[in-house]
């Protein structure tokens, strides 16, 4: 089905629903790559008023990508809730960002809502949003989830403690997971990227996280962030495997491209939950996502990326994952070009992630190849912590010694707690009092040299 | 006003001998010290500028031959690094010129090993001819005399047209990687079986962060030269093939 809008005397047509989309979609270079970027700012508005007067309902009938090639729409069309979609069900893209924004939506209507929401709804309704309307919106959206603490509460932040090494040592993967803790860092989970890619190596490195968190009964949990075939091995072959780590995207191709499919992440997830190693919960999935993958993988089907995108989470809101991050400045400048472009998508994807349901945190990052800068982190770390993002990453000194891009940094969390009043998860900000590493106001206290993580940090240093 | 010093210093700097990180920064408030913030500058300054130098190809192929290699060279369809950087789908593709230039030997090669600038020139320049050296002395039946390809502007899949246009079984790309704060030099290897154009990324090995300061030469080699050998022997590459060059001999 066609769609025209007439803006000033000209008549502006786009094919079908993903055309519109993409012609809607705001300014970025991974639109432009893949040849279906709005040609000049008045065909961009003219889709936006077409969209606009687009019927929800219509999402439900036209699929963007078809459903019979592509597991990932069936997975959306068929585990939409009609139920749960009712409060929305008349209203047109338009009509449903003045709901979304209504003094009379709430915390409540949210919690209801999203799984009667398309991740196709999301993006469209995106389109038309401007970055306050992004923010005000996903802080009323509330997602918990739970392993061996909670995120996603209300004035709270997590933070992705990210000790990687170039060679995977294990003293130095120890000394930034000290440095992180020292700082109040880690309650979301402490995740490595392995430099290696075998399973003797992996196995060293799930030991060693489990050793640390249990000697010092930290009320967090670990994760190797591999593929995840590597990962069920290591299930089979005994390591204390506490969340499932995988990339996924929004089409079915883009997820082959990647080696998954949606059987392979069930049973995945069948086998994490099998260990039974959460106490607080059973949210054993850790999923990554950014826009521009799937074009990456050529396998895009001719829909924007930011569209792309929301339907990423609506594969990972399946999996019930304790977190979902979009890693939005690490894929480069090619699918967002600059800080500007960064800045716009981590906003629309936490929000999207959100109002799907989806526990969304933000790795808040560029290359170096990127034009984009500290002070264009400064502006996101702070837009997301406005918006009440479930939960950032610790990088020591925002470098990234082993994925080479800058990210944010436990100095960075400092700050966004300074600046908004934010605290840890609360199982989390207990035990760093306990450990007398912080206050009862949240602050870090001075280092005391009888301090038992200290001692632990002089201990790695002895020979 | 506190008379105390405005940095607050972390009595764990001795832990930075484990770890290029940049841990025990210490802290003013919330934020970083004005020296870290400056050194933090620089270093991005640096990888900046190693974005945007360009490949000395007459000095790499001139260190090639005097260990031995031969090599061709060609560009991407990427003409420069502006449009490198915004059309990865160039720098995937040969450039119409530099297609005519691979031509198919009577007896196809097993191991076609293509050098590419990718993101950083300086690491290609610097760690392509030590690590083939290292090959060399591990299996010098597989790495010596080898055909090298020297391509400019170019991406990992540009290997796949490569070694498909030479009729090899085995690709071996060795690419700058995005430059790093700590690391504007580190080289990426990709192995890819049976490479032809339309390959992903699933199907590739990957060793990276291959520089002195990281990913020793050596051991580099040895993982290299145990992945090319069980590719070749299995006939895969990719997520069918893991890398157990570390563990323990099975009997």
């Amino acid at each position: 089905m066609g769609y025209a809008h007439t803006v000033g005397g000209a008549t502006w047509r786009f094919a079908d629903l993903k055309d519109l989309l993409a012609k809607a979609t705001p300014s970025r270079s991974g639109d432009f790559l893949a040849g279906i970027a709005a040609t000049s700012a008045e065909q961009r508005m003219a889709a936006r008023m077409a969209l606009a007067e687009t019927p929800l309902a219509r999402f439900l009938d036209e699929a963007v990508v078809p459903y019979e090639d592509d597991e990932v729409t069936r997975l959306i069309l068929d585990t939409h809730d009609r139920q749960a979609f009712a409060p929305i069900a008349h209203l047109t893209v338009g009509d449903f960002r003045d709901w979304l924004l209504s003094d009379d939506t709430g915390t409540p209507e949210f919690g209801s809502l999203a799984p009667g929401v398309t991740p196709e709804m999301a993006a469209a309704v995106s389109k038309l949003m401007r970055n306050q309307d992004l923010i005000v919106v996903a802080k009323k959206c509330r997602v918990t989830t739970k392993f061996r603490n909670t995120q996603g509460l209300p004035g709270r932040l997590g933070i992705r403690l990210q000790p990687n090494h170039p060679t995977d040592d294990a003293k130095g993967i120890a000394a930034s997971m000290l440095d992180g803790l020292l700082y109040g860092c880690g309650d979301a989970v402490i995740g490595i990227n392995p430099a290696s890619d075998g399973l003797p190596a992996f196995m060293n490195l799930w030991r060693m996280m489990d050793e640390i968190i249990r000697r010092f009964g930290i009320p967090t949990q670990s994760c190797v962030l591999t593929h995840v075939t590597n990962q069920i091995r290591g299930i089979e072959a005994g390591a204390p495997v506490d969340l499932v780590f995988q990339s996924v995207g929004g089409t079915q191709k883009t997820n082959e491209s990647f080696g998954i499919d949606l059987a392979l992440l069930t049973e995945a997830r069948e086998a994490a939950l099998s260990l039974k190693r959460g106490t607080l919960g059973d949210n054993v999935m850790y999923f990554e996502t950014g826009q521009g993958s799937a074009l990456s993988a050529n396998a895009h089907h001719g829909v924007d990326q930011q569209t792309l995108e929301a339907r990423a989470y609506g594969v990972a809101r399946h999996f019930k994952p304790l977190l979902a991050n979009s890693v939005v400045g690490f894929i480069g400048p090619e699918y967002l070009y600059d800080g500007k472009q960064i800045i716009r998508a981590g906003l629309e994807d936490h929000f999207c992630g959100k109002l799907l349901g989806v526990p969304l945190g933000v790795d808040v990052c560029y290359t170096n190849h990127a034009e984009a800068d500290q002070d264009d982190m400064d502006t996101l770390l702070t837009l997301l912590g406005v918006a009440g993002v479930t939960f950032v990453m610790g990088v020591p000194g925002s470098d990234d010694v082993m994925l080479n891009y800058q990210s944010t940094s436990f100095h960075d969390a400092l700050y966004l707690r300074n600046v908004l009043g934010l605290k840890r998860a609360p199982e989390f900000e207990a035990w760093l009092e306990k450990m007398q590493l912080i206050g009862p106001d949240g602050r870090l206290l001075p280092h005391s040299g009888t301090n038992r993580l200290l001692s632990a940090a002089n201990a790695l240093a002895a020979p | 006003m506190s008379t105390e010093k405005p940095v607050t210093a972390n009595p764990w700097a001795h832990l930075r001998s484990h770890t290029p990180a940049r841990i025990a920064l210490g802290r003013a408030g919330p934020s970083l010290p004005t020296r870290e913030v400056l050194a933090f500058g620089v270093a991005h300054a640096r990888a900046r500028d190693a974005v945007h130098l360009a490949l000395d190809a007459d000095a790499l192929e001139a260190q090639l031959r005097v260990d031995g290699y031969a090599s061709a060279r060609v560009q991407s369809a990427a003409p420069d690094r502006a449009t490198y950087l915004a059309r990865p789908d160039l720098g995937r593709r040969l450039g119409e010129q530099s297609a005519g230039r691979l031509i198919p030997k009577d007896d196809p090669p097993d191991i076609v090993v293509a050098i590419e600038d990718g993101l950083s020139a300086v690491a290609v320049q610097k760690h392509a001819v030590p690590l083939l050296s290292a090959l060399r002395a591990i299996a010098p039946q597989r790495w010596a005399g080898l055909t090298v390809v020297i391509a400019q502007q170019g991406r990992v899949a540009l290997g796949d047209e490569i070694g498909e246009r030479l009729g090899a079984r085995l690709v071996v790309v060795m690419i700058g990687e995005r430059p790093g704060l700590s690391s504007p030099d580190s080289l990426g290897i990709y192995l890819t079986h049976a490479p032809r154009i339309g390959r992903t990324d699933a199907e590739r090995n990957c060793i990276s962060n291959i520089r002195p300061e990281g990913l020793a030469y050596a051991d580099a080699a040895a993982r290299l030269d145990w992945l090319a050998a069980a590719a070749l022997g299995r006939g895969v590459t990719g997520i069918a093939l893991k890398d157990e060059s570390s563990a323990p001999a099975l009997e």
